[in-house]
């Protein structure tokens, strides 16, 4: 294993969480670990990558208003069509992750293996981990014949660490070129929200509350944000009131939304899909209280209440608050 | 206005899926439905027919043993007309491989805006759609949550981890829609028995011109090495509400320190 990179998405000019966690596992394979990152601050953005194990940053530059995609999978098949080929390139399962690695898929013309929670490097050879099947069974695949391996890792899979010894190391930044993209890049964003969030970032919370279904109505939402706030945690919800529009899509949880690992997750009318699962097995514990005995949930909570989450929850906020 | 929408067919989801022991391919024996997950393209590309005031919905899939049943699903709530491409060098393809069908099958029907799926149900590689916009030369928006076109721009708004962002894009252009970006309709009966006579055009990869090794097994390149069980986390206690049950779970958090 020679050379390693990893895609730098940038969130408020730092690194995604998702980032340091990558360069974290690529600094185990045995290679120099390299990275390509796009935006407004690729200088301070560069002293973190250092200081988690990148040797070289290829910066993009500031990409303006288009979607990162096609003018970053651009940039990238360049550098390897011109002889600067890594073995592998580890990206972020994230929106724009995907997007740019569908692209540079093409670009290439080398297949991509996605939904990634594990990589192994032996005998010079990359081996990818996926969770299939709601988290039941774990496949492992390898590429035959295709250099760079294209891998799309879900978040959390790793546990970011700075690399050892600490200090100042010094980062090289190279700007790379994009070349001609043409009508795929005729995209742009004229305006871009964020959901008012009081309280830690749903996938970096100790503690997750979690509604579903089972809380009957939208308004009923009020007590899972009421008992993530005693609990200094975070709310999220299941998929099935994302879509039902009772709130927004960032507090999805589950493999079309977040990945969280906190150290207590509470699910609140929740039955468990498996695309749910898959977003919060991990946790390390994980109470959930749902009126169908028979909910696929039981079977991975270490607490589970049988009963109306929208009576259990109520009683559950004032003894806390009774607490205090 | 004239939209195609790729539709996956995929074996159904109420069955517990399985992996071939021999090639660890997902079984996709017996009858297949559509994801439901394709459901809200095809309702997104009959409603902006719809809007525009002219213009149809077609279907382009690729699925094993010449499959319609689930192509059947979209032509009853109004899709007029189908492209599947079933052939056998099509086994084990990966999303590169079938993002070349698709694209060329794509490129036949010649529409404004083709609509996808942010990823299927059955294999949640998530990729297929922006990969065939790539080979189209086309842009993409991924994650659409709400999608209008006015004088041949579209509008989406655009699914991100922490909001959305206001993307406008020209056609054409390839959008993948979020599940609830619209609530697809149900076929009526006179939709279902139209179904049934709705042309259906079944291509093989000769037809489209691609080479058979840039799809299937040999297009893949990649292998599955194992596939074993996860390890399972067990159940632990269950109690039943009868008006206390907050109080385990107080004493729970408690135990844990949260509290």
């Amino acid at each position: 294993m020679d050379k390693i990179w990893v895609l730098a998405e940038q969130r408020g000019g730092v690194p995604a969480g998702i980032v340091l966690e990558l360069l974290t596992a690529a600094r185990g394979f045995g290679g120099v670990v390299e990275v390509v990152t796009w935006g407004p601050s690729s200088e301070s953005t560069a002293t973190v990558l250092g200081r988690y194990g990148a040797a070289k940053v290829y910066d993009v530059g500031d990409i303006g208003e288009a979607l990162p995609g096609p003018k970053v999978a651009a940039a990238i098949a360049s550098q390897v069509s011109g002889g600067n080929r890594p073995d592998a390139v580890l990206i972020g399962a994230t929106h724009d992750g995907r997007d740019i690695a569908a692209r540079l898929s093409v670009r290439l013309d080398l297949p991509v293996l996605t939904n990634v929670v594990g990589i192994t490097a032996s005998g010079g050879r990359l081996t990818s981990d996926h969770s299939i099947f709601g988290g039941s069974t774990l496949l492992r695949a390898e590429f035959t014949d295709a250099i760079p391996g294209l891998f799309v890792v879900q978040p959390k899979s790793f546990v970011a660490e700075p690399a050892e010894p600490a200090g100042q190391r010094s980062v090289e930044i190279v700007a790379i070129e994009v070349p001609e993209t043409g009508a795929t890049d005729a995209a742009r964003i004229v305006a871009r929200h964020e959901e008012e969030r009081s309280g830690p970032e749903l996938d970096e919370a100790a503690v997750v509350v979690a509604g579903g279904r089972g809380l009957g109505s939208p308004g009923n939402f009020a007590l899972i944000t009421e008992l993530a706030q005693l609990l200094k945690g975070a709310p999220g919800a299941s998929r099935a009131i994302v879509d039902a529009g009772w709130v927004p899509y960032a507090l999805q949880i589950g493999q079309t939304g977040k990945t969280v690992k906190p150290m207590v997750y509470i699910a609140c009318g929740i039955s468990g899909a498996t695309q749910h699962m898959v977003g919060m097995k991990a946790a390390q514990k994980i109470i959930a209280i749902n009126k169908d005995r028979e909910a696929p949930i039981f079977t991975i909570a270490d607490l589970g209440v049988v009963g109306d989450a929208t009576k259990v929850v109520p009683k559950l906020i004032e003894a806390i608050k009774a607490r205090r | 206005m004239n939209v195609a929408v790729c539709v996956k067919q995929i074996p159904d989801t109420a069955m517990p899926p399985a992996l071939d022991p021999r090639d660890h391919t997902l079984v996709r024996e017996g009858k297949l439905i559509m994801d439901e997950s394709d459901s809200y393209g095809v309702e997104m590309g009959l409603q902006l027919v719809e809007v525009a005031g002219g213009g149809e919905v077609s279907l382009v899939s690729m699925a094993p043993n010449s499959a319609t049943s689930g192509l059947r699903t979209a032509l009853a709530t109004g899709a007029v007309k189908a492209i599947l491409v079933s052939d056998p060098v099509l086994a084990g393809s990966d999303a590169l491989g079938t993002a070349k069908v698709l694209a060329a099958a794509i490129a036949r029907l010649g529409p404004d805006l083709v609509l996808a799926g942010t990823e299927s149900t059955d294999g949640y590689v998530g990729t297929t759609p922006v990969q065939v916009a790539e080979l189209l030369g086309w842009p993409s928006v991924s994650f659409a949550k709400h999608v209008e076109i006015s004088d041949g721009l579209l509008r989406v708004q655009r699914q991100t981890e922490a909001g959305y962002e206001e993307v406008t894009c020209p056609l054409p252009a390839v959008v993948t829609v979020t599940s609830g970006v619209v609530e697809p309709r149900y076929p009526s009966f006179k939709g279902i028995a139209a179904a049934k006579s709705k042309p259906v055009e079944e291509l093989t990869v000769a037809d489209l011109g691609l080479d058979p090794s840039q799809v299937g097994f040999a297009g893949a390149r990649q292998q599955v090495i194992s596939v074993e069980a996860a390890e399972a986390r067990a159940a632990g206690e269950i109690v039943v509400d009868k008006g206390d049950a907050h109080e385990r779970v107080l004493g729970f958090l408690e135990q844990l320190k949260i509290l």
